[in-house]
C-alpha cells in the first residue's frame, strides 16, 4: 500500500516556495488562511445584502404603505413611487432569510473559520486538498450571483419563503414567479457543492493531518465545532440538493412530485426540506459554539470546565440533530403519535445544550476576566441563547406550537438563536482571531462601543417580538393592519423597525473598526491574548506552511492559569509537565497531572 | 517555543486513519453521494406507498431484459476497473491500460444503452412530465389504456438519470485516468489515482444494482 500522502518535509517548506504572482497569493490561492479572508470579505458583503432587505421588510412593517427613504429608485415592478409591493415584500422576506442562512451566517462560520482555524488549531500546514478549498471558495460568489440576479428577472426574485414550501414553490401561477425560483432552486444546488468540498476538505483535514500529540481529545473545541459541522454539512447538504433538483423538474419539465393537482406529496417536500434544515439549525450554531468556549476559556484565564462533556455535548447534538426534524411539521398535518415522537427527541438536546451553556458558566465562575470585546460578545451568545434556546422548548413541545406556530414568536426565536447566537459568536470569532488573519488588534474601544450598542438594539429589535407572537401576528404578512385585532400591535411593530434601524446603523461601527484596523490596527505580535492553542504558535499572520516545524503537541487546549506555567498559561506544544527524556529538567518542579492529558 | 529539545516523537502528523488523504476524502465524498441518493429514493418510497395506482407490475412497462443485461455490463465494468488496479498494484503497465480502456468502453456502453432506452420509453409515453404521461405497456404499442401514472416516469428519470449522469461522469474521469496511464504517471509505488476512481466506480455500480432492484424489479 502506498502511505500517506501529508507533507514530509514541513521545515524549510516556506523557503522553497517561489513567490506567487497576484493572481495565485490573492484571487486563486490554494493557502487556507487567504481562502478564508476571501471567504470572510464576500460573506460579510453578504451579510450587508442580508442586512438591507432585512431592514427595508422592517420598513413595510414598521411602516406599512409609507414610501421607503430611498426607495424611490426602485423600479415600479418592485416598489412604486417607494412603496414596497405585496409581491416585492414577499421576495424581500425569502430572500433576507436566503442570504442571511446559506450566503452569511454558513460561510461566515463553516467557511472563514473551518478553514482559518483547522490548520492552524491542529498544526497542520494547509488543508488537505488546497485545491478543492479554492474550488469550494469560488462556488460561493457564482451562486450569490445567480441568486442576486433573481431580483432583476422577470416576476422578481423566489417568494414563498426561504423554506419554499410546495405547491407555492412548485409552480409559478401562486406567486407570480417563474424564473425567479428556478433561479433561487439553481443557486442552492450550486452553493451545495461549495459546502460539500469544504466539509470533506475538513474532515479529511481533521482526521489525517493532526500535529504529533494532537490526540482527540486535545484538540481545540472551535475545531472540534467544526469537525461535527462539516459531517452535518456533507450529511444534510445532498439531501437539499436532491429536493432541490426535484423541485426545480417541478417547474421546469413538469413532473409533478410535489404538485397535487399530479398526485404529487407537497408534504414530501417539507420532510425533504427539513430533514436537511434541521441539521442545517446545528451548522448554523455549533462553529459559534466552539469559538465561544475558546473565547471564554482564554479571557476568564481558566481552563474550560468539562471538556470532554463539552466534546461529547456537540457530538451529541450533532445526532440528535437527524431526528427531530418533525418539530417543524406540528401544523402540516402529522400523526400524533409521530408528533409525540419529534417532541420527545426535541425535547431531549436540551440536555447537550444546557451542559454547555452550564460548562460555559462553570469556566466564567471565579476566573480572572478580561472584559475585552471578544469575551462581551461570547457572553452575549450565552445569554442570547438561553434566551433563544428556551423560546425553543415552547415551540417543541406540541400543543404549545399549536397556537404560536407561525407566528412572530418563531422569528423572535430563531433571531435569538441565529443573530443573538450566531451572529454574536461571529463577532467574538472575528474579533478574537483577527490579529492572527491580518497581524493587527482591532481597535478595542470601538469595539466595546458596537458591542455595547449591538446588544442594546438587538434586544430592544427582537425581544418584543415574542409579544407580538402570542399575540398572534403571523410570520409571514405584508400589511398586519389588515386585521382589526392586529393593529393594535402597530406601535410595538414601528419600535421594533426602528429598533432594527438602529442595530443595522451600528454595524457601520463594526465596518469601519473591521477596515481601519487593517492599516491603522495596533501591531498584534504572535499572542495577544495569550493563549494556548497551536494557532498561536505561528507569526501573525502565519506565513505560507504555517509552521516554521511540525510542532509537538505535549498538553491539553486549556491550561491556563497553571500554576507552574512561566506565565498563566501553556502553550499546547510546551514541553511536557512530567521530566521528559532527553536529559530535559522536568518543566514543574512539583509534577502533577494535567488535566486533559 | 522550547519545544525543540524535547523532540521525542517524529515531526510526522498524526493521522486518524490508516488511508492517505486522497482515500480519506473519496470515501468521506461518497458518504455524502449515499445521502443524495438516499434523497431520491426516500422521495420514490414515499411517493410509490401514497399512489400505487401510479405503478405498474414489472415488465409492463419497463424493458427488463434490456435493462438486465445492462446491468450485467456495469457489473462486468467493476470486474474489469478491479483487474486494471491489480495490474498496477504489480506494476503491470499494459494490464493496467488495457483494463482501463475495458472499463471507459463498457461503461460508455451502459449510458448508451440506456440512451436508448430512454428514447423508446419516451417514444411510447412514458415520460417524467405531468401533462405528456400517456405510457400505453409493452406489447400494446398502439391501443390500450394508458399504464401507471405520470409519479412512475418522474421517479424513474430522475433516479435512473441521476445515476447515468454519475456514470458519465465516472467515464469522464475514468479517461483522464486512462490518459494519465498512457503517460505512465502510475507506478508500482503510486497507483492512488487508480484506486480513488476504482472506489468511485464500484460505488456507482453498487448504486446502480440498488436502483435496478427498486426501480425494475419491485
Amino acid at each position: 500500500m502506498s502511505t500517506t500522502t501529508a507533507p514530509e518535509t514541513h521545515a524549510g517548506h516556506a523557503e522553497a516556495h517561489h513567490e506567487l504572482g497576484f493572481i495565485r497569493t490573492y484571487i486563486f490561492s490554494t493557502d487556507h488562511k487567504m481562502i478564508a479572508r476571501q471567504f470572510l470579505f464576500t460573506s460579510l458583503l453578504f451579510l450587508l445584502v442580508g442586512g438591507t432587505l432585512a431592514s427595508m421588510v422592517r420598513w413595510q412593517l414598521g411602516f406599512p404603505g409609507q414610501p421607503m427613504p430611498l426607495g424611490g429608485g426602485l423600479p415600479d415592478t418592485m416598489a412604486p413611487g417607494g412603496i414596497i409591493l405585496p409581491e416585492f415584500y414577499n421576495s424581500l422576506v425569502t430572500m433576507h432569510a436566503t442570504f442571511m442562512v446559506f450566503f452569511a451566517l454558513m460561510p461566515l462560520q463553516a467557511g472563514v473559520f473551518g478553514n482559518l482555524l483547522i490548520p492552524l488549531q491542529i498544526g497542520a500546514e494547509d488543508m488537505a486538498f488546497p485545491r478543492i478549498n479554492m474550488v469550494s471558495f469560488w462556488i460561493l460568489p457564482v451562486a450569490g450571483i445567480i441568486m442576486l440576479a433573481s431580483f432583476f428577472v422577470e416576476g422578481g426574485a423566489a417568494g414563498a419563503g426561504w423554506t419554499s414550501y410546495a405547491p407555492l414553490s412548485a409552480s409559478g401561477e401562486w406567486t407570480g414567479v417563474y424564473m425567479g425560483q428556478i433561479l433561487w432552486l439553481t443557486s442552492l444546488a450550486v452553493l451545495g457543492f461549495s459546502s460539500i468540498l469544504g466539509a470533506l476538505n475538513y474532515v479529511t483535514t481533521v482526521i489525517n493531518m493532526r500535529a504529533p500529540g494532537m490526540t482527540w481529545f486535545r484538540i481545540p473545541l472551535a475545531t472540534w465545532s467544526l469537525f461535527v459541522t462539516a459531517w452535518l454539512l456533507l450529511l444534510a447538504i445532498p439531501i437539499l440538493t436532491g429536493g432541490a433538483i426535484l423541485l426545480l423538474f417541478d417547474q421546469t419539465i413538469g413532473t409533478a412530485f410535489f404538485r397535487p393537482e399530479g398526485s404529487g406529496e407537497p408534504l414530501l417536500w417539507q420532510h425533504i426540506f427539513w430533514f436537511f434544515g434541521h441539521p442545517e439549525v446545528y451548522i448554523l450554531i455549533l462553529p459559534a459554539m466552539g469559538f465561544t468556549s475558546e473565547v471564554i476559556a482564554c479571557r476568564s484565564r481558566k481552563p474550560i470546565f468539562g471538556y470532554h462533556s463539552m466534546v461529547i455535548a456537540m457530538v451529541a447534538i450533532g445526532f440528535l440533530g437527524w431526528i427531530v426534524w418533525g418539530h417543524h411539521m406540528f401544523q402540516s398535518g402529522m400523526n400524533p403519535l409521530l408528533g409525540m415522537t419529534f417532541m420527545a427527541t426535541t425535547v431531549v438536546i436540551a440536555v447537550p445544550s444546557a451542559i454547555k451553556t452550564f460548562n460555559w458558566m462553570g469556566t466564567l465562575w471565579r476566573g480572572n476576566i478580561h472584559f475585552d470585546t471578544p469575551l462581551l460578545h461570547a457572553i452575549a451568545f450565552v445569554s442570547l441563547f438561553i434566551i433563544g434556546g428556551l423560546s425553543g422548548i415552547f415551540m417543541a413541545v406540541a400543543p404549545v406550537d399549536i397556537y404560536i406556530h407561525d407566528t412572530y414568536f418563531i422569528v423572535a426565536h430563531l433571531h435569538y438563536v441565529l443573530v443573538g447566537g450566531s451572529l454574536f459568536g461571529i463577532f467574538a470569532g472575528i474579533t478574537f482571531w483577527y490579529p492572527k488573519m491580518f497581524g493587527r488588534m482591532m481597535n478595542e474601544g470601538l469595539g466595546k462601543v458596537h458591542f455595547v450598542l449591538s446588544f442594546i438594539f438587538y434586544n430592544m429589535a427582537f425581544f418584543p417580538m415574542h409579544n407580538l407572537g402570542v399575540q398572534g401576528m403571523m410570520r409571514r404578512i405584508y400589511d398586519p393592519n389588515q386585521y382589526e385585532y392586529l393593529q393594535g400591535l402597530q406601535p410595538t411593530n414601528t419600535f421594533i423597525s426602528i429598533s432594527v434601524f438602529l442595530f443595522a446603523a451600528t454595524q457601520v461601527i463594526f465596518a469601519f473598526n473591521f477596515l481601519w484596523s487593517l492599516r491603522a490596527g495596533k501591531e498584534a505580535g504572535r499572542n495577544p491574548w495569550k493563549s494556548n492553542t497551536l494557532l498561536w504558535a505561528t507569526p501573525s499572520p502565519p506565513p505560507h506552511g504555517n509552521f516554521p516545524e511540525m510542532p509537538i503537541v505535549n498538553r491539553g487546549p486549556y491550561e491556563y492559569s497553571h500554576p507552574d506555567a512561566e506565565e498563566d498559561f501553556w502553550p499546547q506544544d510546551a514541553p511536557p509537565a512530567t521530566s521528559g527524556s532527553g536529559g530535559q529538567p522536568a518543566a514543574s518542579p512539583t509534577p502533577e497531572p494535567v488535566p486533559g492529558d | 517555543m522550547s519545544n525543540a529539545a524535547v523532540a521525542t516523537m517524529d515531526r510526522k502528523p498524526m493521522p486518524g486513519m490508516k488511508v492517505y488523504n486522497k482515500k480519506l476524502g473519496m470515501w468521506v465524498f461518497l458518504l455524502s453521494e449515499v445521502m443524495f441518493f438516499t434523497s431520491l429514493i426516500g422521495s420514490y418510497i414515499i411517493l410509490r406507498f401514497a399512489h400505487p395506482d401510479h405503478w405498474t407490475d414489472p415488465g409492463v412497462v419497463l424493458n427488463v431484459p434490456l435493462t438486465a443485461l445492462n446491468t450485467f455490463f456495469l457489473i462486468c465494468s467493476s470486474v474489469t476497473m478491479v483487474k486494471a488496479f491489480a495490474a498496477i498494484q504489480e506494476g503491470d503497465q499494459k494490464g493496467l491500460k488495457n483494463w482501463l480502456l475495458a472499463t471507459i468502453l463498457i461503461g460508455a456502453t451502459f449510458v448508451g444503452i440506456q440512451g436508448i432506452e430512454y428514447a423508446a420509453l419516451s417514444a411510447e409515453g412514458f415520460v417524467p412530465a405531468l401533462d405528456a404521461y400517456h405510457a400505453v405497456g409493452r406489447g400494446n404499442p398502439h391501443e390500450g389504456p394508458s399504464l401507471g401514472g405520470p409519479l412512475y416516469g418522474a421517479t424513474f428519470y430522475a433516479m435512473t438519470g441521476f445515476h447515468g449522469a454519475h456514470v458519465s461522469i465516472g467515464v469522464l474521469c475514468l479517461i483522464f485516468v486512462y490518459i494519465q496511464a498512457l503517460r505512465g504517471v502510475y507506478t508500482v509505488a503510486d497507483f492512488e489515482g487508480v484506486e480513488i476512481i476504482g472506489l468511485y466506480w464500484h460505488f456507482v455500480d453498487l448504486v446502480w444494482i440498488l436502483l435496478f432492484t427498486i426501480v425494475y424489479l419491485i
